[in-house]
């Protein structure tokens, strides 16, 4: 695997036992002791994951604001300062780019935070469609390590190592150069799991040493690593879009469920003329939860099926280790998406009875107030 | 490990006792899955050819296919993996086993590894 990206953390996953993948063409770990352990660890207490392959895309300039707004569909206009705005990033057709996290640093200082995957493709989408406005774009991903802290202990631990008070930080904001572990970091309260908690944003030459010491320290909490095996199931369970599965360049946001995210009355965005004609005749198929009524495993891709015709897919489909049953976000024919709808996914050519239930599958956790 | 049983290229072993064979994957395979959240077992009295999909293993990941080692006529399915599918992974060569089949042709077994073969197999695929 010599020829594959390694984060910071790499010998540090190598020496807790992860099991290292190609993720997109980076050498990540799928997992540690287990994915189901490690999920539940996450539910139940404290997971440590290394995000560091996220992308981080640099906007400054007296039009920063301007020019996201331009770009995404989510409304950064009424942002205030360390405050954090998700947003789908769409193409003039109103599929997606990407979805990304906007974090306003000051005035006309912001980070996008992307998709792994997406970064070289965001970098240049970003470059070329902001030209007109007078701001300067920086793709600083090598520049910096992200570690997520999740789960119910979260808090507890990360306190241990910072004299920073950490419920000043709410949900969906950051603080910049805060000291963690004796490092500058900026931290967030945000998360992929539906669990408190928080990202940390680091210098590589940082990462190793306030990795070690969030796992020394919170030990007693029960916190483990975690690997992307785990981060996938727990999101998957409180619904949230994946990239490339509930999102794409042909599904848009209305269609993945986001349209919360699409704001409509903004002046100006790339496509939100496709966005407001779709919204305008109607959706025609949308992302639906699916409960697997027998035993079984939904698995990306499976077609949805009724009466013997296919009327979907499985975007992602899983065993949701806390509801102990198989699950799936399938993208479905628009007459097939009430609520208790009784439809078949074919499962190695078999048809298996699956109900449309409501989604996110588990309740968010989230500390908000 | 039982020095009588044979394995095959994809990771299934087989011992026979009589003419019943009892049949799972190994060890090695059910690391390289991870947890095993459910078993797709086939049905009393099916048979299979040898080489044929006997049964599905399926973890978080992924699907893996598990296929007839000896060919014949399935005695026995493993139900206790209905509850427990993660005693494919606590025990693979034991309390994990998958299905038990009335073999038709033991001679079949010579186209398997011995122990000492299969050891030697994980070795260079791991190379």
């Amino acid at each position: 695997m010599s020829e594959l990206r390694k984060t910071p953390l790499f010998e540090a996953h190598e020496s807790l036992g992860g099991k290292i993948i190609d993720f997109g063409g980076w050498a990540l770990p799928v997992q540690y002791s287990g994915i189901l352990d490690e999920h539940r660890a996450v539910r139940e207490r404290a997971g440590l994951f290394d995000v560091s392959h996220m992308g981080e895309i640099h906007i400054k300039g007296p039009q920063a604001q301007a020019a996201i707004d331009h770009l995404v569909t989510n409304d950064c206009s009424k942002a205030k300062i360390h405050q954090l705005v998700y947003s789908p990033m769409c193409y003039p057709d109103g599929g997606v780019v990407d979805d990304i996290l906007v974090y306003k640093l000051c005035e006309d200082d912001y980070w996008l935070v992307v998709n792994a995957a997406n970064t070289d493709k965001d970098f240049d989408w970003v470059k070329r469609n902001v030209s007109g406005y007078d701001v300067t774009v920086e793709n600083i991903s090598p520049q910096v390590a992200q570690i997520a802290i999740q789960g119910p202990a979260a808090q507890r631990i990360l306190q241990k190592t910072t004299p920073c008070d950490l419920s000043s930080i709410k949900f969906f904001w950051c603080l910049p150069d805060v000291e963690i572990a004796g490092r500058k970091a900026l931290v967030s309260r945000t998360g992929y799991t539906g669990e408190d908690g928080f990202e940390i944003y680091c210098r590589p030459e940082d990462a190793r040493h306030i990795w070690d010491t969030l796992l020394a320290e919170g030990k007693d909490e029960g916190i483990v690593p975690a690997g992307l095996g785990a981060r996938d199931t727990l999101r998957f369970e409180v619904a949230l879009p994946l990239y490339g599965h509930e999102l794409s360049p042909e599904i848009t946001p209305l269609e993945a469920g986001l349209g919360f995210f699409v704001k409509l009355k903004k002046p100006d965005f790339i496509g939100k003329d496709a966005l407001a004609a779709q919204k305008e005749k109607g959706l025609t198929r949308k992302i639906v939860g699916l409960e697997l009524m027998g035993r079984g495993v939904p698995r990306e891709g499976y077609a949805v099926m009724s009466d013997g015709k296919q009327v979907g897919y499985l975007t992602s489909g899983a065993f949701s280790p806390t509801m102990n049953k198989g699950l799936a976000l399938a993208l479905v024919t628009m007459e097939f998406t009430e609520i208790g709808t009784e439809l078949d996914i074919d499962i190695r050519g078999k048809a298996c009875p699956v109900k449309v239930v409501k989604t996110p599958f588990y309740q968010k956790s989230y500390r908000k107030e | 490990m039982s020095s009588k049983m044979r394995f095959t290229s994809d990771h299934e072993w087989v011992e026979l006792e009589g003419n019943i064979a009892t049949i799972g994957i190994t060890e090695h395979a059910a690391e390289e899955l991870g947890d095993v959240i459910y078993v797709e077992l086939p049905a009393v009295g099916d048979t299979f050819a040898q080489g044929d999909n006997l049964a599905v293993a399926e973890s978080v990941k992924a699907a893996a296919d598990i296929f007839a080692p000896i060919g014949g006529t399935v005695t026995e399915v493993n139900d206790a993996l209905e509850d427990e599918p993660g005693l494919v992974n606590e025990d693979p060569m034991g309390n994990g086993w998958i299905v038990r089949i009335d073999v038709d042709d033991v001679t079949e077994l010579d186209d398997l590894m011995d122990e000492e073969e299969y050891e030697e197999y994980l070795k260079e695929e791991e190379q």
